[in-house]
């Protein structure tokens, strides 16, 4: 009798011209939470893939040992009915539907005629308090945060048996309280049996609960790390990731000169474009002074992106007002043409979605935002300009592709990012507004954007950060705001912050509303 | 497999043949159902006067195709309203001539500028008040229709203004040079446009080296250049043997070249595949979506009314069932030349295919004899075929979602 649930033995996948998995072995243990590290493009996702049988039998090579016995998945269904179950990143949920209904979705309680409702939401009530879910089973899902999405998910697959429960960056879009529940959540599945996969960027979430960690790399397995004492080094994990030592997270900056203030804000509001009576920006002013990284805190919500956008040409809410002075003067923008000509660039939080047009190749994307910089006074492109220019970009910020004419959504998420920056740094402004800018990508990707930045601020630019993750706040910012419910509650120097000076300014200042989180989101 | 893409270090060749393939796919099928429809007709799909015909005959939905390109660009929508377009500005301009004694020139400029009219209006709903276009446009099919019935007073009027005729339908005629059975002036035109294109591509392509740019392979360059050549000089030789240049021709290529220029050189053209393909990203880009809405129905429109005019001089006469569901035409011509369902892709050269590929069922199938009811159930077919390929083989690629 061996005490491993889950032994994947020699695994390899090959995709056309690329091998995505070479002999890769991941060895699991009954009852435990394994982690799975390794930078975007490693491999992790397709091993995951591989083992739920969306990647059918057959189109891998190598050996599935699940419990002692040799698994050929034909389908997910087959994966799911040993108790397999995959969570994956994007939530697979549909919210016009109730949680009951999601939740049983494929797999309904039958009564004799059609669903037994009964039946399938006293189920689910019952699997929602095992994840500590207060809400009814009747809610739609798109009337809960995020957060409890992340949780519905993971009820659900309560409601399938799952022995072994894979999450694919479960806390990417959750804020830290939701996360740490999360993860505690885990914990306490871990106590009464349950073992777990959990695919991460975080580095702290993974010391605090993994009992192992394997680490891939370029589609090879590196190491298996024991952390039964929840204290290894982060370090320790990241060298193991990028194959070599990052002495520092955070690249070094010159002593940056304090300019005058090129963008002030004074006394800004902003209304939701739906719900115009509520006020999502309230009264809020700041200013950003020439050549500094200025960085934006606050829970998810907290109404930094409609600050942001509302700012970048009023491409967000209704009922906007306040005064808005670039280089000293009143300034009116009242689109977002406008505002790229006042030298502004809004870098979305969201590259997939509002960021990039993902079915078009990288040159055209790089040269979207100012296209008539490659254009003659006729209008015409000059194609072979924009390449040639596509091209240097990618070569500054170090894009991995064979080619920009390669369409941007073949690019795994780092890559995609560097497009998105390369065209906003395309478009020549003097004010760069980025909005979680190292979102989901990994840790090697996420110095190179750092080192990014430090180079426009060498060039006179001027950096708005807004970001979730504070050690990076810290470590790159010259000055921070910190935003709650739409509100600024506090500015911190880059010697005075710390993440429990923040914290607290964010805690003191908000009401007691776990709906806080989400609310805007 | 999104993830891995960007480490492949370069395609093996099995991949590139396929790209091929696939790439060409709807002008292998093109050349698969000629040869098909030449054998089942004993040749006659060959006579100089069938090849001539084929591309007049499908005029309306070359140039019609080009602004549903645009329509379909910005995100798979189509605009339903062009066959009643096509149908009120014929009827307009029929009866302008037959009640009036306007100068054919001003009735074509009346004609386009109240297709620019009926443009301007959709283009505004569709842009700036955001209707939906599919409702919009369906608004327009019945509402045209009708405007156009009543202009004609349910009947059908002829037209006879020997002007009018001759700027769309007669035939290029060089005194001397040409004779009743043989216009030379077509060949050398031809070979003339054959050798130019060859100068071009191989001028270009120096140029692009000099400055240092990556090109493709030269094989590949010339290979298509030359095919293009060869169809272009036996073309030619096909209408020197019938009646020569068709003035029609030159109205349809001029409306080509145009789109293509628009589609793949223009920053306006640019615009329509970014809304198609992020229209949020767009928008966030500063291009002012709106705009694109309205210059994709408003081309559209005028396109159309261009077409009831080289419609109405082909036919003759105008009734009120002229451009009865041609819009469907200039949209299978789309979806089979290649345009993405759900906007952001497709090209110009796409079009023609496609629509010369529609053209010569209909031809093959009318010379066969096939039954008139079959050849919807042909047609119908070939488009889904067309559509599932599509769908099939970008989803195998990664490409879609």
């Amino acid at each position: 009798m061996t005490d491993s649930i889950l032994v994947m033995k020699n695994i390899t996948k090959e995709f056309p011209g690329v091998k995505a998995l070479d002999n890769v072995n991941l060895e699991v243990r009954r009852g435990e939470i394994h982690a799975l590290v390794g930078e975007n493009g490693a491999g992790k996702s397709t091993l995951m893939n591989v083992l739920s049988g969306t990647y059918p039998y057959g189109s891998y090579e190598g050996q599935i040992l699940y419990d002692g016995q040799e698994c050929q998945f034909k389908t997910v269904r087959d994966s799911e009915k040993i108790g397999i179950v995959i969570i994956h990143q994007e939530l697979a949920l549909i919210p016009e539907l109730s949680i009951g209904e999601n939740m049983f979705l494929g797999n309904e309680r039958k009564g004799r005629l059609g669903i037994d409702w009964d039946e399938t939401y006293a189920q689910a009530q019952k699997h929602m308090e095992q994840v500590g879910l207060k809400e009814r089973a009747t809610t739609l899902i798109k009337d809960i945060g995020t957060g409890k999405q992340q949780l519905v998910e993971i009820a659900k697959a309560l409601s399938k048996n799952v022995k072994l429960l894979i999450l694919d960056e479960p806390t990417s879009s959750l804020n830290e309280e939701d996360s740490r529940m999360l993860l505690d959540l885990l914990l306490s599945f871990k106590k009464e049996g349950m073992t777990s996969i959990i695919i991460s960027h975080k580095l702290s979430e993974i010391a605090y609960v993994a009992d192992k960690i394997t680490v891939l790399r370029d589609g090879a397995t590196i190491e298996t790390m024991d952390n039964a004492g929840h204290n290894i080094d982060e370090s320790r994990i990241i060298r193991g990731m990028v194959g070599r030592e990052l002495t520092d997270r955070f690249p070094k900056r010159q002593a940056y000169d304090v300019g005058e203030p090129v963008l002030e804000v004074e006394d800004w509001c902003v209304h939701h474009p739906v719900y115009t009576e509520k006020e999502v920006v309230s009264h809020v002013s700041f200013h950003v002074n020439r050549g500094e990284i200025l960085g934006f805190s606050g829970l998810q919500g907290a109404g930094r992106t409609e600050l942001a956008r509302s700012l970048f040409g009023r491409s967000y809410g209704a009922g906007i007002c306040g005064t808005l002075r670039i280089n000293g003067t009143e300034r009116a923008l009242k689109n977002e043409r406008e505002a790229i000509e006042a030298g502004l660039a809004y870098v979305t939080e969201d590259r997939k979605d509002n960021g990039l047009v993902l079915i078009d190749t990288i040159a055209r994307n790089n040269t979207m935002a100012r296209l008539e910089k490659v254009c003659n006074k006729r209008g015409v492109i000059d194609i072979d300009k924009e390449n040639r220019i596509a091209e240097e970009y990618r070569e500054k910020l170090g894009t991995k592709t064979p080619t920009v004419q390669q369409n941007v959504g073949n690019l795994s998420g780092g890559n995609q990012q560097k497009v998105l920056l390369a065209k906003w740094m395309f478009a020549d402004p003097d004010i760069l507004i980025l909005d979680e800018p190292t979102r989901g990508i990994d840790v090697g990707a996420k110095y190179e954007i750092y080192c990014i930045m430090n180079d426009l601020i060498a060039q006179g630019k001027s950096i708005v950060m807004i970001s979730s993750e504070m050690p990076e706040l810290l470590g790159m910012c010259d000055r921070i705001y910190v935003m709650n419910e739409g509100r600024m509650v506090g500015e911190f120097s880059a010697q005075e912050a710390t993440q429990e000076k923040i914290m607290s300014a964010i805690l003191t200042t908000g009401e007691k509303d776990e709906n806080k989180g989400v609310r805007y989101a | 497999m999104k993830e891995s893409i960007q480490r492949s270090p370069g395609l093996s060749s099995g991949v590139k043949a396929s790209a091929l393939l696939k790439k060409y796919t709807m002008v292998i099928a093109l050349v698969v159902v000629f040869v098909f429809f030449t054998a089942l007709t004993h040749g006659k799909m060959l006579y100089a006067q069938n090849v001539s015909n084929l591309l007049l005959q499908n005029a309306y939905v070359l140039v019609m195709g080009c602004g549903m390109l645009l329509c379909i660009l910005t995100g798979g929508n189509v605009d339903l309203s062009v066959g009643s377009t096509l149908c009120l500005v014929g009827a307009i301009a029929s009866q302008l001539m037959a009640n009036t004694s306007l100068n054919a020139v001003l009735v074509i400029l009346i004609c386009l500028i109240i297709s620019i009219a009926i443009g301007v209006w959709q283009g505004f709903l569709i842009g700036n008040v955001h209707i939906p276009p599919f409702i919009c446009t369906l608004a327009g099919m019945f509402l045209l229709r009708g405007l156009g019935r009543v202009v004609l007073g349910s009947k059908t009027v002829s037209i006879s203004n020997k002007t009018f005729l001759n700027i769309f339908t007669s035939y290029i005629t060089v005194p001397g040079l040409d004779k009743d059975t043989l216009h030379l002036s077509a060949l050398i035109v031809g070979v003339i446009v054959a050798v130019g294109l060859l100068v071009i591509t191989a001028t270009n392509r120096a140029k692009k080296e000099k400055r240092g740019y990556a090109l493709p392979s030269a094989a590949s360059a010339f290979a298509k250049i030359i095919v293009i050549d060869a169809l272009i000089v036996v073309y030619s030789w096909k209408l020197t043997n019938y009646k020569g240049i068709p003035v029609m021709l030159l109205w349809v290529l001029g409306v080509l070249v145009l789109y293509t220029f628009i589609t793949s050189k223009t920053a306006f053209g640019r615009y329509f595949y970014a809304v198609g393909g992020n229209e949020k990203a767009t928008k966030l880009s500063g291009i002012d979506t709106r705009k694109v809405y309205f210059a994709a129905y408003c081309s559209m429109s005028v396109l159309a009314g261009f077409s009831g005019l080289l419609v109405a001089a082909r036919i003759g006469s105008v009734n009120g069932d002229t451009g009865m569901s041609y819009e469907m035409d200039a949209i299978g011509a789309c979806f089979i030349g290649g345009a993405s369902a759900y906007g952001g892709s497709g090209t110009v050269p796409g079009i023609v295919v496609g629509a010369i590929l529609l053209g010569v069922i209909n031809q093959g199938m009318s010379i066969y004899g096939l039954d008139n009811n079959w050849q919807y159930v042909v047609k119908g077919a070939v488009l889904l075929i067309a559509v599932i390929f599509d769908v099939v083989s970008n989803h195998k690629t990664g490409k879609a979602g």
